[in-house]
């Protein structure tokens, strides 16, 4: 059991870095000197300006829902800026890969939302200001049935939901 | 006429069909045990049986005559207890409904049964349809019934009749005149497009019952209306709704705090049994349709979802983690004397308790494989049978008689977005007759209707 989950924690971090390597050309502001961002604090793009490249993403062990130190290092960070932008709110989506059924994912995905809820809540987030949503299996961000798809769509996305539009 | 009586119309407009019985034609009687399949016992060896095109006076007649025979042809094969013979071997061609047939020239192709059957089109624009199911090996006939209908309901009496011929054949109810809902899958993976859609249990006239614009998944049919509880991701709030399949109205299931899901209908049709999660934590209520009050019948940190009544609603099965992993459990309809019923290796999900109560079908996940199974309700671990295993088998659905499983296969999928495929199979509770089940698309998600009423 072990051997198993140890090896699909090291497909998970594979699977990130492999995205964060994908996200790391677009990210950057290639605006002319000087002019600062382009967006609207509190907006969703300076949400993930502040996070870093998949810091609005936390990801889960195969059935679990407990929060790893990456994890929760990704949400501290998340904390931080939702501490930094008060009227903000956010919307948590709780997702689970394709090898389980269909309504005992939709379960384990808002276990997964909540997980993530309550410890922006524990670092001082005020609950209402986070609201969750369980896609279950339905929304997979990576699409090949295998161990690397699957570590990246067992997460918790985090995303803006009240900012300016850009 | 011995009986009169008409069928309701099951969401589709004028299609009322007028039903007699008729009397016997009559043959030298020979001293035989009667024709009988037995359905009960493991593997069985099908029955062969002849259905010749139903006699037509005119081109239309005899295209209507063929369409009917073909029907009621891939209806008894899909059953796999019945062997069609193939119609080039026949010797004798009916051409007179109200005379005997040469049963000589059926016994000579080993036909055991022989079913014949002639259209005629009334005054009025509608057709007559008449059929007699004969036993060869006594020369005997066993049934004889006629039909009328507007012709374009032709499907609707060939459903009927293959139900009496597997009635008289097996001596269980039919499940041919019956419908499926369920989820059309189209789009890429990452961007699925879902809508519910109803089409009849052999796959033909498939039509759509929303448009696409929400999520939506889970469809289940009311035992006595025209009525669907499905999981619907309106304005990105998952809940469950209920939709008329005849007059389109749809309204969301009581007022909750958070997702409901995992709907299914009480026997009686007055109440919706779901989950409803809160703060990321699923229990199990009934919301009564009438009284319009939930009720909560599981209170515990664990997942408790995929609530399925017993046939006589004393007992709820479902699906909990409470022990670590997921599991089946039974428990009384008030929700006490909860008891675990799956033992196995592997996680188990899905339960739905057969109509005739004497089995409870789920999927097993074990070692990455995925499994159609039934096992009985009172958790003898020596019951449980698994009928098929692929990538992902999952969510099975009765037919109305307890014989057939119906649910949905998914293959891999490539880096290259192929395969990924998502189709509706069926498999008989011998576990050998596995078959697709041909949709326009993408299918998942089926649920049988009851008998239409």
């Amino acid at each position: 059991m072990n051997l198993v989950q140890s090896s699909k924690l090291v497909a998970m971090l594979a699977g990130v870095m492999m995205l964060a390597a994908c996200a790391g050309g677009s990210d950057t502001n290639t605006g002319p000197v000087d002019t600062g961002p382009s967006y609207a604090a509190g907006s969703q793009e300076a949400f993930l300006d502040a996070v870093g490249a998949r810091g609005d993403h936390v990801y889960f062990a195969f059935n679990r829902y407990d929060l790893n130190g990456q994890a929760q290092a990704a949400l501290g960070q998340q904390a931080a800026w939702l501490m930094q932008n008060p009227s903000a709110t956010v919307r948590v989506a709780g997702n689970c890969d394709e090898r389980g059924t269909r309504e005992y994912n939709l379960a384990l995905g808002a276990r997964r939302a909540n997980s993530v809820k309550d410890y922006l809540v524990s670092l001082g987030v005020d609950p209402s200001r986070v609201e969750t949503i369980s896609y279950g299996k339905e929304r997979p961000e990576c699409i090949a049935s295998n161990e690397e798809c699957w570590a990246i769509n067992r997460n918790g996305v985090t995303s803006v939901t009240n900012g300016p539009s850009s | 006429m011995l009986e009169l009586k008409t069928k309701r119309c099951n969401g589709m407009k004028g299609c009322a069909i007028l039903i007699a019985l008729f009397g016997l034609l009559v043959a030298p009687v020979q001293a035989q045990e009667p024709l009988h399949v037995d359905i009960t016992e493991g593997r069985v060896d099908p029955l062969p049986i002849a259905v010749p095109d139903f006699i037509g006076k005119d081109r239309r007649e005899i295209s209507a005559g063929s369409s009917l025979a073909s029907v009621i042809t891939n209806n008894l094969k899909r059953s796999g207890l019945f062997q069609p013979i193939d119609p080039r071997a026949f010797i004798e061609r009916p051409s007179d409904f109200d005379t005997l047939p040469r049963f000589q020239d059926w016994r000579i192709i080993d036909s055991d049964a022989l079913v014949t059957g002639q259209v005629v089109y009334q005054d009025d624009g509608r057709i007559r349809v008449e059929f007699r199911l004969w036993d060869v090996v006594r020369d005997q006939q066993m049934v004889g019934k006629r039909y009328y209908t507007t012709p374009e309901n032709y499907r609707r009496v060939a459903h009927l009749i293959s139900d009496e011929i597997y009635e008289r054949l097996t001596g269980e109810t039919g499940y041919f005149d019956t419908r499926v809902v369920y989820v059309q899958e189209s789009g890429p993976k990452n961007n699925r497009r879902k809508r519910l859609a109803i089409m009849d249990q052999d796959g033909f006239n498939s039509a759509f019952l929303t448009d696409g614009n929400n999520l939506v998944m889970t469809p289940r049919f009311s035992p006595t209306s025209q009525e669907i509880a499905y999981l619907s991701y309106v304005n990105d709030n998952p809940r469950v709704f209920l939709l008329n399949i005849e007059t389109g109205q749809q309204e969301v299931v009581g007022d909750f705090p958070g997702m409901t899901f995992a709907p299914r209908f009480s026997p009686g049709g007055d109440k919706i049994i779901m989950s409803l999660e809160r703060r990321g934590n699923s229990d199990i209520y009934t919301m009564d349709l009438v009284k319009r009050r939930s009720t909560r019948l599981t209170d515990h940190p664990a997942i408790d979802t995929s609530p399925s009544y017993s046939p006589d609603g004393r007992y709820i099965t479902f699906n909990s983690d409470r022990s670590g992993r997921q599991q089946i459990y039974v428990m009384r309809s008030d929700g006490t004397d909860v008891r675990r019923i799956s033992f196995g290796e592997g996680k188990y999900a899905t339960p739905v308790w057969s109509p005739r109560g004497d089995l409870i079908a789920f999927t097993k996940i074990l070692k990455g494989r995925f499994y159609i199974g039934v096992m009985r309700p009172d958790g003898d671990p020596k019951t449980e049978r698994l009928l098929t295993e692929s990538f992902l088998d999952e969510g099975p659905t009765w037919s109305p008689n307890g014989r057939v499983l119906m649910f949905f296969r998914q293959t891999p999928s490539e880096v290259d977005g192929s395969g990924g495929t998502v189709r509706l199979w069926s498999v008989d509770l011998t576990g050998y007759n596995l078959r697709p089940v041909a949709t326009p698309g993408d299918a998942s998600d089926p649920a049988w209707s009851p008998l239409i009423k």
